[in-house]
């Protein structure tokens, strides 16, 4: 299918991209790799007047560095320039992990992490990592800017807390301290489909072995990235191992409230949970005992 | 200039030659290609960027140009699969492996096949078949059961020198 008519626009700077959001109103989406946007509007489920491309805004891209003790990733950073930045790979090694599940090699070309965030897609890698990470979104308009903790961004199916004419910026990811382990595990029917379930991990432990802090993060369970918080708070204050994993993968299956939907029922995907949670849990063990 | 318009003057490199036209905003890429230029092995599945026929190269990455709009290539280079063969009239590598290996029927996937494998062969030598089957899973075949587009991709591994 072919797209509604719209007018478009390449703004060369980001002062100009933001007057260009707030002079069209509800009537704009920005256009940043296309390839969520792009289906919609092919689809006509979305039909938009004006698109505001920013391949031309240089100061949304770049490669991810090191910002004090964080990663920034530009907004317009495709998903392929993330999963080969070496910064990202030693201080995030979560969103290394979780990229390559993100479709397909050519998707990631185009695809970017900035536009993954604020197409807000319930299944997908980059809020539930974003989430688990505790990251901070840097959000811009002409009336200001301001600091998103990514906790308070998603609200709902495809919905975040940005203004019709707010644009992403940037994201910082907090760096992986030495005594940090992560892990990315997810269940798709065949390679690079979306997933039916992800489950996101981080974990530290202190200086007795004791798993100090715990994020387990759910895609595809709700309508936006889910934290099983009674299964995180079950995994405090005790050293890891299988047994513990097992009590946090139950809690995680037994609170999540997943529909039932044409990809699977609600039975199964409680049932992945408890699979990608132990699955997840054991990752980060891991990598906990290598650092 | 900063004013949205639904006409864009694009100007874009397509299989090294230069060319200056003015698109509908809307237009998908694919469809510049194919009906502003006649360059229609560039091919149309789903239109909507899970199939993987309409795979081009946009500035050296494969891309969907489905899902690409034309206004996007301003200043662009594109290479689509008419692109790909090193001397006019003859065949690259790949495509030779295609040939040999039972690589294609009906031939409609084909042109997507062959940019996602250029691609991965400049980078990856000697991959196994799990891996090629990997990277491969964003191209939608109806026709072979892909174990003959395996093959060719094994094949050209050994056939293209890079």
């Amino acid at each position: 299918m072919k797209p509604m008519p719209f007018r478009y626009v390449a703004p060369s700077d980001l002062e100009a991209a933001l007057v260009a959001m707030h002079d069209h109103g509800d009537e704009v989406k920005a256009l940043a790799g296309g390839q969520s946007l792009g289906p919609l509007l092919n689809l006509r489920l979305a039909s938009p007047s004006v698109l505001v491309d920013l391949r031309r805004v240089d100061e949304l891209a770049g490669e991810p560095v090191i910002d004090g003790e964080f990663v920034r990733i530009g907004a317009m950073t495709t998903d392929a320039d993330v999963e080969r930045s070496g910064v990202v790979a030693t201080e995030c090694p979560l969103l290394a992990e979780a990229l390559p599940f993100v479709a397909h090699r050519t998707i990631r070309n185009r695809g970017t992490v900035g536009g993954s965030l604020a197409h807000a897609d319930p299944a997908a890698e980059v809020p539930a990592v974003a989430m688990a990470a505790g990251a901070e979104l840097l959000v811009r308009s002409v009336r200001g800017s301001r600091t998103i903790p990514v906790q308070e961004f998603f609200t709902g199916y495809f919905t975040t807390t940005l203004a019709p004419d707010e644009l992403l910026v940037d994201v910082r990811f907090p760096r992986g301290g030495r005594n940090s382990g992560s892990a990315w595990a997810e269940f798709a029917p065949r390679n690079g489909d979306f997933a039916i379930v992800g489950v996101a991990v981080m974990l530290q432990i202190d200086a007795d072995g004791a798993i100090s802090s715990a994020n387990v993060v759910c895609a595809g369970v709700a309508d936006r990235p889910w934290c099983a918080t009674a299964a995180a708070s079950a995994l405090l204050g005790q050293p890891p191992g299988q047994d513990l994993f097992a009590e946090a993968a139950a809690l995680a299956s037994r609170d999540c409230t997943p529909q039932d939907d044409l990809m699977a029922s609600a039975g199964y995907r409680k049932q992945l949970v408890a699979l990608l949670t132990s699955r997840a849990l054991a990752g980060a063990a891991a990598r906990l005992e290598e650092r | 200039m900063w004013e949205p318009s639904e006409q864009v003057a694009i100007s874009v490199t397509v299989n090294g030659h230069g060319y200056q036209r003015f698109v509908p905003a809307r237009m998908t890429a694919a469809d510049f290609l194919r009906e502003y230029l006649d360059l229609t092995g560039t091919h149309l599945g789903c239109e909507h960027g899970v199939c993987g026929a309409c795979t081009i190269l946009l500035d050296g990455r494969t891309a969907r140009s489905c899902i690409l709009y034309a206004p996007q290539l301003d200043g662009a280079t594109v290479t689509t699969v008419e692109g790909l063969e090193p001397e006019p009239g003859t065949q690259h590598p790949i495509q030779e492996a295609f040939r040999r290996c039972h690589g294609l029927q009906c031939g409609f996937c084909t042109p997507g096949f062959l940019l996602t494998v250029f691609e991965y062969l400049r980078e990856e030598h000697a991959p196994d078949e799990a891996c090629i089957r990997d990277a491969l899973s964003g191209n939608i075949c109806r026709c072979t059961g892909y174990q003959g587009i395996v093959d060719a991709v094994r094949e050209a591994d050994r056939m293209w020198t890079r």
